[in-house]
């Protein structure tokens, strides 16, 4: 059994509500936060700890914290996005539904380090029936003082309110979430200035993820040096995974960052497998956004070396032979799925949430689907492959917001291992119809070039 | 008055100095000429605007002279403030002109290239970018997004199929007008200008958002299929008016005054009034105003001699004759054939460019 | 004109009251959404016409916002709407089935309505479910694991609570 700092006591009966929460030990990072420590304590505690952002980014959350600009006389505000919309993610949906207080705890440290007397949740419309889960834990949560003016007599004062999305994956994005939550529609602002400067209405914001927040607590209650030994490298601490997709037990899962790929997928603790007694294809290791590997680069880097769990291991080999941590959405794919078909639902995805406002992304979204659509229904030609490859790379790194390489990787990466299969379908157009590639070699042992 | 902090800033290679805070766009076309990046968003008197249409897009080689390291990706110029000592490559930067013809390929794939019925064309940004920076043909081989035509009211015509969704027009209402009637609906890829409900715009200055629109998706109804531009003479002239600066141009053929708009600086934007106020116009002034003798005429416009606008200029024009001595020391070509001995058209003793109008069949029948 | 009734009108107070002063339309958004629920699951010109005024802003603002969310419904839906996710995920696990089989089971296509205004389907993208895959949402909250024995029992269900409720 791996370290849980998270969901140790997430299926605790009752664990939703406050009394069993706080009998559990809970609120307790907020008594040490706020009655022992300076509100820069608590900044170089989370510093110490290495925590890096969970939404998909990775930035290391410390260093984020400290690029917050203290004007005098102007408020300052924390905003916690629960705008979880990466396909294969979620785990955030998984926390607040459990164990919401976690994250109102979190939130009331985090508030406190950063000096936000009003903390905003922005969660995803559909979520819907979650927002009373919260609002009902930040009702317990100020009935019993740990909210609301004077907060335990320190003389701070926190509210949280919880503001629903409605239905754009855009605003995942934190400056599109700031328009969104000033009431406007999802466009991603243009950068700089960034959040920490400028943020919403003008003023210096943080904006940070759930599992990001929920896990100031365990740093708070360990200790940022002592939560740092957990894990390995730069990958400090606990992560949650989302996994999905062919396996037996899809869930979410709290791993310390050490276990292999392969232990993760195969063993009962986690995945259990691949369902049916099903071979492994592919793996989408970290959200729809991140560049999907066959199964042979997926268990072993291209040294030949076991991968591992963990943001160095994961992106081991760069874009060529290796993904990312992304969000830890994990989406498994068995031998009878067929990449291109998958490809182009993402491609469908993206298309769909682009906000429009800049033109390769808005444009060549669009583009990428049509074109995926045609090969996929075996109307496609073998120049359409390149096509798709220029146009992904004309996309990336152009746009406003990371949307665009968002949905430029997974089509990359999907022509770049995976491209035998796309050429069996324009070959192969009416047998591609009844039948998919199949596993192929997709899961043979590479071979480990001398020196490597 | 504190003195301004000085940046020295190099655009392919050219230095110039500039104020903090100013853009590269802004400095590049302070050296003018190529090293300018294009813009179709980007539009330096309304506020908020650009970074969108990524056509701008620069290299930045070297940060600063503190911090020299370069940027990792490309950035939109028109958004982008100099730091002392950058280094910045547009047309020197072979990524810089392949993301930017990239862009002009997304540009134009819904794009209707209806230009022969359009009338932005002649004084259209778009088809200047992909004359200058577009590839020949486009890849892209399915259906165009399509949206029906919207009406505006008496003065405005909307043509969303042939709109970029620069997004000017909505700052441009939100900024000069005194109400902002329309804006971008819908998303992605099915985002556009729109009212929702059927509405006419007809605040006083919204006739603005015309002057604004890089591409033809706004057009001025009252000047709707008159005439093509490059038909027409641009001459400065003004008025005296109560709502605006009353400054504007006359696009004259002959007598009649088929259009009137802002006046427009280098750079396709309205530019400021002789009396250093905004020269925006107002809607009289732009479409009830149409007799030469609402208008005292202060002379011809300056046209840039590469627009399409300019060929009228060479009206009357003489004809260098002696040319060809000249060069061949005083001997003349040897014609294996005279064409007009030939050919019924291009007869030397019609002088077409002395017509004030197209050429027509019948010109030709003398 | 519908109008909010008091409650509705205490609960807009209370989201309203959320922000800084001056800076209302924050709470458009949540506004949209308990005007939507208000007012027949849409939002008409009327509608958001009212939105527009109770938060002093120009109409046009409402309707971009409105348009460019995809759970705000600017057309009349049937009374269950049926949000089948297809994004990736989904498709591993078979959500194409699932929705070849509503369509055939309702007789109507992705966007339409059945002819008694009783259900809509809607194709929509990724919803966070996707280790409990293939799914939908179904009001306020998600149906899992579907399968078509499912799809038949939430059909009759939805029937028989629109039969109590008239």
């Amino acid at each position: 059994m791996g370290v849980k700092l998270l969901l140790a006591k997430a299926h605790i009966e009752g664990i939703r509500s406050y009394d069993v929460y706080r009998r559990e030990g809970g609120y307790q990072a907020v008594e040490k936060a706020l009655k022992t420590m300076s509100p820069d304590a608590v900044v170089e505690e989370v510093k110490k700890s290495g925590l890096r952002g969970r939404g998909g980014a990775g930035f290391p959350t410390g260093m984020k914290w400290s690029f917050i600009a203290k004007p005098e006389g102007v408020p300052r505000h924390l905003v916690c996005n629960a705008d979880e919309s990466e396909p294969g993610t979620f785990k955030d949906r998984y926390l607040m539904e459990h164990i919401p207080h976690l994250l109102i705890e979190g939130l009331i440290v985090s508030s406190f380090a950063l000096g936000s007397n009003n903390t905003y949740i922005y969660i995803r419309g559909e979520y819907a029936w979650i927002v009373d889960i919260l609002e009902k834990a930040i009702e317990e949560a100020k009935q019993n003082g740990w909210l609301g003016n004077n907060i335990l007599g320190t003389g701070f004062d926190c509210n949280i309110y919880v503001q629903r999305g409605a239905g754009a994956y855009i605003c995942g994005e934190e400056t599109a979430l700031l328009e969104s939550l000033e009431g406007k529609r999802g466009n991603p602002r243009i950068k700089p200035p960034f959040p920490a400067i400028k943020g919403v209405w003008d003023r210096p914001t943080v904006v940070n993820n759930v599992e990001t927040l929920a896990a100031v607590v365990p740093i708070i209650n360990l200790g940022g040096e002592e939560y740092a030994k957990i894990g390995v490298g730069r990958s400090t601490g606990t992560k949650l995974i989302s996994a999905c997709g062919n396996i037996n037990k899809p869930g979410v899962y709290e791993i310390d960052m050490t276990i292999s790929v392969e232990e993760f997928i195969y063993s009962e603790e986690y995945c259990g497998g691949i369902k049916n007694g099903k071979r492994l294809k592919a793996c989408i290791p970290g959200g729809s956004s991140v560049p999907i590997l066959p199964a042979n680069l997926l268990l072993k880097t291209a040294k030949g070396e076991t991968r591992y769990m963990n943001y160095e291991s994961l992106s081991d080999g760069g874009f060529a032979t290796g993904s990312m941590m992304g969000s830890g959405g994990f989406i498994v794919f068995d031998e009878d799925q067929c990449v291109v078909r998958h490809t182009y639902t993402l491609a469908r995805f993206y298309r769909h949430e682009s906000c429009g406002q800049c033109s390769p992304c808005r444009e060549g979204t669009g583009w990428m689907e049509k074109i995926l659509l045609r090969l996929e229904n075996g109307h496609g030609k073998m120049s359409d492959i390149d096509l798709l490859w220029d146009i992904q790379s004309k996309i990336e790194g152009n746009t406003i917001c990371p949307l665009g390489d968002a949905a430029a990787w997974p089509v990359a990466a999907a022509i770049r291992h995976f491209r035998d299969e796309f050429e069996w379908h324009v070959l192969h157009p009416n047998e591609a119809q009844v039948r998919n590639f199949g596993l192929a070699h997709y899961a043979d042992p590479l071979q480990v070039p001398a020196g490597a | 008055m504190a003195e301004e902090t000085l940046f020295k800033v190099t655009i392919d290679n050219i230095t110039v100095e500039v104020p903090a805070g100013t853009t590269i766009l802004q400095a590049a076309r302070k050296i003018g000429g190529e090293v300018t990046p294009p813009a179709m968003c980007y539009y330096s008197k309304l506020q908020g605007s650009g970074g969108k249409c990524r056509t701008c897009l620069v290299e930045v080689s070297k940060g600063s002279e503190k911090d020299p390291r370069p940027m990792p990706k490309l950035v939109a110029s028109c958004r982008t403030t100099v730091m002392d000592g950058m280094e910045v490559k547009n047309v020197t930067s072979p990524r810089v002109q392949e993301a930017r013809a990239g862009v002009v390929e997304f540009l134009l794939i819904n794009h209707p290239l209806d230009c022969p019925i359009c009338d932005q064309a002649g004084e259209c940004h778009l088809q200047d970018l992909s004359y200058e920076h577009g590839k020949e043909g486009s890849r892209y081989e399915f259906q165009k997004r399509t949206f029906k035509k919207v009406d505006l009211g008496e003065y405005i015509q909307l043509h969303m199929t042939r709109c970029i969704l620069c997004y000017r027009c909505v700052f441009a209402a939100d900024q000069i007008s005194p109400k902002r009637e329309h804006g971008v609906l819908d998303r992605g890829d099915h985002a556009q200008i729109a009212t929702f409900i059927q509405k006419n715009l007809h605040n006083e200055f919204i006739g603005n958002v015309i002057d604004v629109c890089p591409v033809g998706a706004l057009t001025d109804k009252t000047f709707r299929f008159k005439n093509r531009v490059w038909f027409t003479k641009p001459v400065n002239a003004h008025r005296h008016c109560d709502k605006c600066c009353g400054e504007v141009q006359l696009w004259l053929r002959g007598d009649e005054v088929f259009r009137v708009t802002a006046r427009k600086d280098e750079w396709g934007e309205v530019k400021e009034a002789s009396n250093g106020k905004t020269g925006w116009i107002c809607n009289d002034c732009r479409f009830e105003k149409k007799n030469l003798a609402d208008w005292v005429i202060e002379g011809p416009t300056n046209v840039n001699r590469h627009s399409v606008i300019a060929q009228n200029k060479y009206v009357g024009l003489v004809k260098p004759t002696e040319t060809f001595p000249a060069i061949m020391k005083g001997r003349n070509p040897k014609l294996l054939m005279d064409i007009h001995s030939v050919s019924e058209v291009n007869k030397p003793n019609i002088h077409l460019s002395q017509l004030e109008r197209p050429a027509h069949s019948t010109d030709f029948n003398q | 004109m519908a109008k909010f009734s008091e409650q509705q009108m205490k609960e807009f107070q209370r989201l309203v009251n959320r922000y800084p002063e001056g800076k209302q339309k924050s709470a458009l958004l949540p506004v949209l959404h308990l005007a939507q629920e208000s007012f027949g699951g849409w939002l008409s010109t009327e509608t958001m016409d009212y939105v527009a005024d109770l938060l002093q802003l120009e109409p046009i603002e409402v309707y971009e916002v409105a348009t460019f969310y995809s759970m705000f419904n600017t057309q009349p839906v049937g009374k269950y709407m049926f949000e089948v996710c297809q994004t990736g995920p989904c498709m591993l696990n078979g959500s194409d089935e699932i929705i070849s089989y509503i369509k055939e089971k309702l007789g109507i296509k992705a966007g339409e309505t059945t002819p008694d205004g009783m259900f809509t389907l809607k194709t929509v993208e990724c919803l966070g479910a996707c280790g409990y895959a293939p799914m939908m949402q179904l009001g306020n909250n998600y149906r899992e694991h579907l399968t078509k024995e499912k799809v038949d029992a939430i059909i009759e269900e939805c029937r028989n609570n629109a039969a109590r409720n008239n």
